[in-house]
């Protein structure tokens, strides 16, 4: 078992989306997050799918979403070979006593602070799944109110591209 | 020149070559009716809108063409769906057009509102709600494409009545570009020479047919290599058919509801080369034992039954009828006589018993079907529903031709085979209909006799009537310790007086000796009838 990145382009129609999920759900594969955004092309856009499962249903997963008319293209991208990243949005219990603790923190983890209260402090953060879990582990101590996270999403290192018609490689 | 979405729509199927839908009339649909008065395309009223998708599926099943259905929205589309699903498992072409609301009150859960594209999305090949009435044309042309093309379908169109009303200039397309959909016909040549190479090596080698043989027309190149490198055929119960029943290679229908031989053969091959079929679960329970005592050839049009159920060593993705006229060119055949030996053997040892047990108040249904197979010709066409009479026409019914035996493979669904006669007969107007079913699902689409009637169809009707549903009885005798749970139908109606109340015939029979003459009689005019044949609650299905 292990988590997998699978870069789906997909037709930019209403309904797609629900066909890729109610696949997941119907077959009995376990996703971790889902991303989608349009792409450079705005007739496509993009779903990143993060799958926890073992090469067979991983296979899977590929060959029964190629079977869906909307689906263009899948590549899965290796953890090497790609940049992955994830944006978080962390409440985090703050008065005058932990608030410049917390700073601290946030400075070593190059996140940023985009909103202060009296009683709480709202931190970004971006990076791959250990740099998230890392600051999130470091906050618990203060009292995590309320973590936002978009689910994971990335692109193939160098000059590899996934694009509709090409080779992936120019 | 502008013309109305609903005689777009008409026009489209025209391009397609549709000539005869199956369907049932309703306010979102209205528009599509009323375009139909001017048009050439017949249509088919059936009872109830899960009869139109049968019979749309039987349609297709006997012509190779697409069958079409339609139907309203809400309570209209819902009825399509099981036909629809039954279509999906089977791979059948079929595109099932729908009415919808209007397009400006879709989610406001309106009279009659049912989101079908929603509905179908886990068992149709794909699905389209219109929203632009200019759309209609490229979305037609691709419906039948995705149906019709790799491994056939069914694919809704569901069409707001608002869209079926609004003028637009009509253009038909004439090429089809669809980014995601794009199926591989030729097989890789290096994989056909793997092939090749490990049947030449083979001792103990065994074809599996399924039903993409037949959906690929692929019967006689099937044929020629089997023959060619004397390799013994199986086939799924979707694969009945692919090769003719008394041929000397076949082996019949594997699994749990199959023959000896072909379960022994499937169990002793050292390489199993499974074409078209899925390698679903009623034909190999357990893959597992399989993959290890032999290498296992997938040929199939969609990669993704490859790998699914059993592990593959050789993975050949195409269209398996010029997969198997390459194979047929570059095969040699190995050394199999001892093995084609141990084959017939086991043929004689088939469970399929040539003497039957003459009860005092029951027919044999095994022997009733046996003499069938004596009685009719190679284009007869045999429906079935679900349950024993499925089994034992699967069993005791010899096929002889492709596309001649329709019947709920994947789905199992009660209440195909009259409605799927409906269809077959229209599709093959100059070929003998018979449908077999037991009492329990003839009641559940005995409705269409309505539709046979009013199109003055001849379809032969037989009912196994054992007063039950036989295949759950089985089950619960078998697996629940003979705690019988509604099963028992010994109410049913007097099914000649309902035939004479639709100006229909009918005769019962109860004994082994009535059989010959009882069919005979039956085959003897074109007329539809009803046999009904009296069978023993007790008979087993194998």
């Amino acid at each position: 078992m292990g988590k997998h990145i699978l870069s789906v382009l997909v037709e930019n129609h209403a309904g797609v989306l629900s066909r890729v999920a109610g696949l997941f759900s119907r077959r009995g594969f376990n996703i971790d997050s889902l991303a989608v955004g349009v792409t450079e092309n705005p007739e496509i856009s993009r779903i990143t799918i993060v799958v926890d499962g073992d090469d067979y249903i991983v296979e899977q997963v590929g060959k029964q979403l190629n079977k869906l008319v909307d689906v263009i293209k899948i590549k899965q991208l290796e953890k090497e070979e790609s940049v992955s990243r994830e944006l978080v949005l962390i409440k985090v219990e703050a008065n005058a006593n932990t608030r410049s603790e917390i700073i601290q923190i946030v400075e070593i983890f190059r996140a940023n602070i985009v909103d202060v209260s009296k009683n709480t402090l709202t931190i970004e953060i971006s990076g791959g799944a250990n740099k998230v879990t890392a600051l999130e582990d470091m906050l618990k101590q203060f009292g995590i109110k309320e973590i936002v996270r978009t689910g994971t999403i990335a692109i193939e290192r160098g000059n590899n591209y996934t694009k509709v018609n090409n080779n992936d490689e120019e | 020149m502008k013309i109305t979405g609903a005689q777009a729509i008409i026009k489209a199927l025209e391009y397609e070559n549709t000539d005869v839908i199956f369907g049932y009339p309703g306010a979102a649909i209205c528009p599509f009716y009323d375009a139909l008065v001017d048009s050439g395309i017949k249509h088919i009223l059936t009872r109830n809108e899960q009869g139109a998708a049968h019979a749309a599926s039987g349609y297709a099943r006997v012509t190779g063409k697409t069958g079409v259905c339609v139907s309203t929205s809400g309570p209209g589309a819902t009825n399509l769906i099981t036909g629809i699903a039954t279509a999906y498992m089977d791979s059948i072409p079929m595109v099932a057009i729908t009415g919808q609301v209007s397009s400006e009150l879709i989610g406001r859960d309106v009279f009659q509102e049912a989101d079908i594209t929603g509905a179908t999305a886990p068992f149709c090949k794909h699905s389209y709600l219109v929203k632009n009435e200019k759309d209609l044309p490229r979305i037609i042309k691709e419906a039948f494409y995705i149906a019709s093309t790799g491994r056939p379908g069914p694919v809704v169109i569901d069409i707001p009545v608002d869209i079926q009303t609004r003028e637009f200039e009509f253009n038909y397309p004439k090429n089809i570009d669809i980014k995601g959909y794009k199926p591989t016909y030729k097989g890789h040549s290096l994989q056909i020479k793997k092939v090749a190479e490990a049947v030449s090596k083979a001792k103990r080698p065994l074809i599996c047919a399924g039903g993409g043989i037949i959906r690929a027309n692929a019967s006689k190149e099937l044929l020629d290599y089997a023959n060619k490198c004397s390799i013994p055929v199986t086939t799924t119960l979707m694969g009945l058919g692919a090769i003719p029943y008394h041929h000397k290679l076949n082996l019949g229908m594997l699994g749990s509801h199959g023959v000896y031989a072909a379960n022994y053969a499937v169990h002793n091959a050292d390489l199993l080369i499974i074409m078209g079929a899925r390698v679903g679960d009623r034909a190999m329970g357990s893959p597992s034992q399989i993959e290890n005592k032999a290498s296992i050839i997938h040929i199939d049009i969609d990669p993704a039954e490859i790998g699914k159920n059993i592990k593959v060593s050789i993975p050949v993705v195409g269209d398996v009828k010029s997969i198997l006229s390459e194979l047929i060119e570059v095969s040699q055949k190995g050394n199999v006589e001892e093995w084609n030996v141990l084959i017939n053997e086991a043929k004689e040892k088939n469970s399929i018993k040539t003497n039957y047990e003459d009860k005092a108040k029951f027919v044999s249904p095994k022997y009733a079907l046996s003499v069938l197979t004596k009685l009719i010709d190679e284009k007869t066409v045999v429906t079935t529903e679900v349950g024993q009479n499925q089994i034992w026409t699967a069993n005791y019914l010899g096929v002889r031709k492709a596309g001649t035996f329709i019947t709920s493979g994947g789905m199992g669904t009660m209440g195909y085979g009259l409605p799927a006669a409906v269809g077959a007969k229209i599709g093959a107007l100059e070929s003998r209909v018979i449908a077999i079913a037991g009492d329990g699902s003839f009641q559940m689409s005995m409705n269409e006799l309505g539709t046979i009637k009013q199109n003055k169809l001849g379809i032969k009707i037989i009912v196994f009537n054992n007063h039950r549903l036989g295949m759950v009885r089985e089950m619960q005798k078998v697996k629940y310790c003979s705690r019988y749970s509604g099963v028992f139908l010994d109410e049913n109606p007097d099914f000649i007086k309902l035939f004479e109340a639709y100006g229909f015939t009918g005769k019962t029979i109860d004994s082994n000796s009535q059989v010959e003459e009882a069919l005979k009689e039956m085959l003897s005019d074109d007329k539809t009838c009803l046999l009904e044949i009296i069978v023993d609650p007790e008979e087993s299905t194998l």
